[in-house]
Formats: structure tokens, C-alpha cells, sequence
């Protein structure tokens, strides 16, 4: 009972929502190797793209199936009140990056979160800090503006559970979300 | 048409929502060692209804949660007398009661009930208080409610808020299946409603000034949007759904406008007004830094706030009027956070970190600005006063799970309020 309530608000919700009409291209996981190694890097996306050559080159081969190659992975971690990218984590925005220049068709969301600790409205600015750093860091690898959105869900929707260190380092993440 | 569709679902949320949800559990942890001690003696109740409701227990629970008063139990009383005449004074002072409240409940009918009781000073046997409240059957908990509030007020000069309500967030379920409730429930845990419920999260309770409507984030589609819900009719409005951030409303206080925090496209939080009959936006803070948790003056003249403008974040106030500068409140400490004003604008609750543990402070704006940490958790957030401001509610956690408790504005008194199912959050204490 309180399920087909919950769903009804759900249709509500999105009903009105819907009010700008935007066009729902059908997407296609992006896991295929073919995308990767088929991606043409951009020159503006020089620098980052010299970084990842090496990378690319054993993936251009891995990739078809390899569910651990950086385009399969989509969630990027941070350290504790910081929203810089760490160097381990350049090879997943910069696969991302490649996808989605390749793909103009293509839209991600980018899902900013934090750790419980704190209060709750300033860690959805922390989450939209980490959401922005991304779109940044994939706009300057040539990404389109408009196939990036944020949004914040500070530390209300957690990944792991737990007061420690080993449940916060799990909630302090972007997540990398293709849609449309 | 949309919204029409969206009105009639939360209706039919709260219709059937209607039931009890989780009880809280009240436990004290640190008293007040010179508490008043008080004697409420059983009311005298007819035979049928009203016999399953015991007005002198709830009246002696509020007062005894206050922590200001401590209630002579049942079977140390060696008379229970049921109006003044028959008190013996000597006896009850024997036993080192300082007040006594007798009383009745009659029955008046069907479902009509009156409470008549009586207050009286034990050691002058001065008659304080003589009162009677009339109530049907479900609404004999709140005229408790109203007893204990005449009885708190008329001892300590202050007004008694154990008959308002509060509204807070309930988290159930486990990873990734979580189910989030807006819950409004009587100050003291009982009677909760569910007034929304979502799949999604659910935060930032925010009370209108006249008590009958609740603004809220909702994250329904994953997007973050501010709601307007009507608590009697459960209409709800769609306020802001901008693109980017939509949070922390906060209303005015003629209830007119809202204070919001919302992002421009490059993800830079500000704090803006909301008219909310005409829509008009207008811009309030302008900064690259996060400036969120707006909360307004009672002149409605200016906004307290948290920036990390100067770094980690602090506490400000700004005019509403444009052109205003901000000017910093809080120096001490590298985290200030969630500023919530007293009713008498004495006093401003926030968030402070200290020793790693995020704990509840106050800060005197009356004198030099002294702050007291009130607090000893390492999880204290979302304070928000009582309409009364004795004291102060707050989210926290226990043994790994979020509760609410209560601190008094002095940091005197200490309790938790436990519930037997769910994470509990952001607790907003309703006006009276």
C-alpha cells in the first residue's frame, strides 16, 4: 500500500518535472573496447592525453569485457574535506573524457557525496565542490558543457555504513552516471 | 494538471499514514542536581474511558524531561488527595515536596472530558494554580500537555512548550533500499505521522512561523527540490526546482518568503530570498565560497549563515537589503557551522568541531560573544531550539545510530530521545 503511494509521488514527481521537453536518446553502456580504442582524442585534450597513452594502449586490447578498466569504473574517490582529484583516479576521468568527446550524443551526471561527518547542508556544498571538479576536469579534456549535469546528495546517500574511516572513505565519491 | 495529480498523492500519504509510527524512548542522561521536587497525585477519573489515560503521568513525565523538576513517585505518596481540601500539607513537606498538583478528569458524556486541577505551594500552601481544560478523548494527551505547561510556567516564570510538536527525518531500511520519512510528532515522541516518504532522500525541515506548513528538500528523481507541504490538508507546492542546488529553506518570519540556498551552473552555492507570492528571486550573498544555512532575524532584516568564504566554514549575518556586507560571528575553532537563533535572539546554537567530535555550541550575542560548548558527542548536528528556548534539540548518535536529544540552553541538563526503529535526523522544533 504505501509502496503504490510512494510510486504514485514518484510519477508525480516526475510528471512535473518533465515540464522542459528534452530529448531521451536511447544510450548505450559505454563498456564496448571498440569506444575506447575508436575514441579520437581532441588536441585541446593534449595534455591529459599524453598522460593516458600508455594506459590506453593496454586497454585499446583489454578493454572488450574487462570490467576493471578505468571506463568501467565510474566512482572517484576523495580525501577527507578536499575535492582535488588524485593523480590515481586521472586515468578514469580521462577514459570518461574520451567517451564522451567521442560520443556527443552522450550525458552524464555527475553525483557529488560526502562522509556523515558534519553538517548536513554544507556537505551538500562539499558535494557539489566534488561534482564540479570532475565536470571541470573532463570540460578541460574537451567535454561539452551540455553533456554534464551535478548534483549534490551531500552525506544523505552513503555507500557504505559505519562511524569509521573505512565506511567514510567509501562515501566521499563522485559517481560517474551515464544517462540521459 | 500535474500538480493536481502530485497534491493527491501526498493526500492519500498522509491518510494513510495516519497510524502510529516508532516510539521514542526518553532517557536522561545528565540531571539537574537542585530539580524542583513536585508531587503530582493521581487524578481522580470515572470509571469507563478516560481510565486508560493517566493525566498525572504524563504531567510528571514532561516536568521530570525538563530536568528541571523531580517527581515524587506513586508509592512514596502517603495520600492521594484529589483537590486542594485535601492535601495535608505537614505530611507532603515531611516527605520534602516543594509543589503539589491535584486533579480530576470527569466525564462529561460521550466523548467530552473535563481536567480540573489544582497547584499549590507546599510550604505556604498558597494556591498557584485552579484550572479546567475541557478535551474529547484523543485530545486528552495534549491538555496533559497544557497542564504541564501551566504548572512549569507558573514555578519558573517560564513558558512551558511540552505541547508543541517536532518534525524530523526517519531513515529505515539498509543499503541500497532506504526509505526516507518526514515525521511530525509531539514534542515529547508521541503521535507521529508520517508527512512524506520517499525513496529518496528527504532533509532540511524548515517550520512556517504560524505552525501549519513544513518546507523540505526532496531528492524524489534524484534531483534536489525545495517543497512546500500544508500539514492539515497534506497539498503540497513544488517552490524551487532550479537547475543546480535547491536547499536550506528557511522562512521568514512573516512567512512570506524563503531563504534558499542555490548554485549557479559552475556549482558557486549562494543564499537568495524567495518571494513566495510573487516569485521574485533576490540574490543575498555573492561569493565563490559555500554560503548556506540561511536562518533568519525575527525583523527580518538580516541572515545568519555559514560561509568557508575565509577557509573551513564560519558564521555570518548579512542585511537583506542589497549592497550589505557580511560580517563574521564566530573565531574560535576552525568548524562553526548551522546557526539556529534563540526565540529571544540571546543566543545562537550552531555546530563546532572539537576535539574531532562535531558538537553543539551556543554563542551569547547579548554580551561579549562568549561560546559555550554545550554537547560531549562526536556526531551533534541540526540543533533547533524549543519555541520557549529552554532548551534545544539536536541530532546525534548511539551505539552507531542517529538519535535525537535534548540539551537545555544552559547546558544544564542532558537526554536522549531513542527510537525503536530508524536513523533519526535533522530534528526541527515546531512554533508554538
Amino acid at each position: 500500500m504505501k509502496r503504490i503511494f510512494a510510486v504514485a509521488l514518484m510519477i508525480a514527481g516526475a510528471a512535473l518535472l518533465s515540464g522542459c521537453p528534452k530529448k531521451h536518446n536511447v544510450i548505450e553502456t559505454p563498456n564496448a573496447g571498440s569506444q575506447v580504442s575508436g575514441a579520437n582524442q581532441g588536441d585541446d585534450a593534449s595534455a591529459s592525453g599524453r598522460a593516458l597513452n600508455g594506459a590506453d594502449g593496454t586497454q585499446g586490447n583489454g578493454m572488450g569485457g574487462d570490467a576493471t578498466g578505468p571506463l568501467a569504473r565510474k566512482v572517484i574517490y576523495f580525501d577527507f574535506d578536499k575535492s582535488e582529484i588524485k593523480p590515481e583516479f586521472a586515468d578514469i576521468v580521462s577514459a570518461h573524457a574520451r567517451n564522451l568527446t567521442s560520443h556527443p550524443g552522450y550525458k552524464m551526471k555527475l553525483e557529488g557525496n560526502t562522509d556523515e561527518r558534519g553538517t548536513r547542508e554544507y556537505n551538500i556544498g562539499l558535494g557539489e565542490r566534488r561534482a564540479q571538479a570532475v565536470r571541470r576536469a573532463l570540460m578541460l579534456q574537451g567535454v561539452a558543457e551540455s553533456q554534464l549535469t551535478t548534483v549534490s546528495f551531500g552525506a544523505e546517500r552513503p555507500a557504505a555504513e559505519g562511524d569509521d574511516e573505512t565506511a567514510w572513505a567509501k562515501n566521499r565519491r563522485v559517481e560517474l552516471v551515464y544517462g540521459p | 494538471m500535474n500538480r493536481r495529480i502530485s497534491c493527491l498523492a501526498a493526500i492519500g500519504l498522509m491518510l494513510f499514514c495516519s497510524r502510529t509510527w516508532a516510539e521514542l524512548v526518553v532517557e536522561i542522561t545528565k540531571g539537574q542536581s537542585d530539580a524542583i521536587p513536585i508531587a503530582i497525585v493521581p487524578f481522580s477519573s470515572p470509571q469507563d474511558a478516560a481510565a486508560s489515560f493517566d493525566v498525572a503521568q504524563l504531567v510528571s513525565d514532561d516536568l521530570a524531561r525538563s530536568g528541571r523538576f523531580k517527581s515524587t513517585d506513586r508509592k512514596d505518596m502517603i495520600e492521594q488527595p484529589h483537590t486542594g481540601a485535601g492535601i495535608s500539607f505537614d505530611d507532603w513537606r515531611r516527605l520534602n515536596n516543594d509543589y503539589i498538583v491535584v486533579g480530576q478528569v470527569q466525564a462529561l458524556g460521550q466523548d467530552r472530558f473535563n481536567i480540573t486541577f489544582e497547584l499549590y505551594n507546599i510550604l505556604n500552601h498558597q494556591r498557584l494554580l485552579g484550572y479546567q481544560i475541557s478535551a474529547n478523548k484523543p485530545g486528552l494527551r495534549l491538555a496533559s500537555h497544557q497542564v504541564a505547561d501551566m504548572v512549569f510556567e507558573k514555578i519558573l516564570g517560564i513558558r512551558g512548550a511540552f505541547a508543541t510538536r517536532v518534525a524530523y527525518i526517519s531513515v529505515l531500511g539498509s543499503l541500497p533500499h532506504k526509505d526516507y520519512r518526514l515525521i511530525v510528532a509531539d514534542a515529547d515522541g508521541e503521535n507521529p505521522h508520517v508527512v512524506m516518504q520517499s525513496g529518496e532522500p528527504l532533509m532540511s525541515p524548515a517550520w512556517a512561523p504560524d505552525g501549519q506548513s513544513l518546507a523540505y528538500v526532496s531528492f524524489e528523481n534524484r534531483l534536489p527540490s525545495v517543497y512546500v507541504q500544508t500539514l492539515k490538508s497534506g497539498e503540497r507546492k513544488r517552490v524551487s526546482a532550479r537547475a543546480g542546488v535547491n536547499q536550506a529553506p528557511a522562512w521568514s518570519p512573516d512567512g512570506k518568503k524563503l531563504a534558499l540556498t542555490l548554485s549557479t551552473r559552475d556549482g558557486n552555492l549562494d543564499i537568495y530570498v524567495l518571494d513566495l507570492t510573487t516569485q521574485a528571486l533576490t540574490r543575498i550573498t555573492d561569493d565563490p565560497g559555500i554560503d548556506t544555512e540561511p536562518q533568519w532575524s525575527k525583523d527580518g532584516q538580516s541572515l545568519y549563515f555559514t560561509s568557508d568564504r575565509a577557509g573551513g566554514p564560519q558564521i555570518y549575518r548579512i542585511g537583506t537589503q542589497s549592497g550589505d556586507k557580511p560580517r563574521r560571528l564566530t573565531f574560535q575553532g576552525s568548524y562553526n557551522a548551522r546557526p539556529r537563533l534563540s526565540p529571544d535572539e540571546s543566543q545562537l546554537a550552531f555546530v563546532t568541531q572539537e576535539d574531532g567530535g562535531y558538537r553543539i555550541a551556543t554563542m551569547d550575542l547579548r554580551g561579549r560573544g562568549d561560546v559555550q560548548v554545550l554537547t560531549k558527542g562526536h556526531f551533534d548536528v541540526s540543533p533547533s531550539y524549543a519555541p520557549n528556548g529552554a532548551e534545544i534539540i539536536y541530532a546525534s548518535r548511539d551505539r552507531g545510530r542517529g538519535v535525537l536529544a535534548l540539551v537545555s540552553a544552559d547546558g544544564r541538563v542532558q537526554e536522549r530521545l531513542v527510537s525503536s526503529e530508524g536513523e533519526l535526523q535533522e530534528p526541527a522544533w515546531a512554533p508554538f
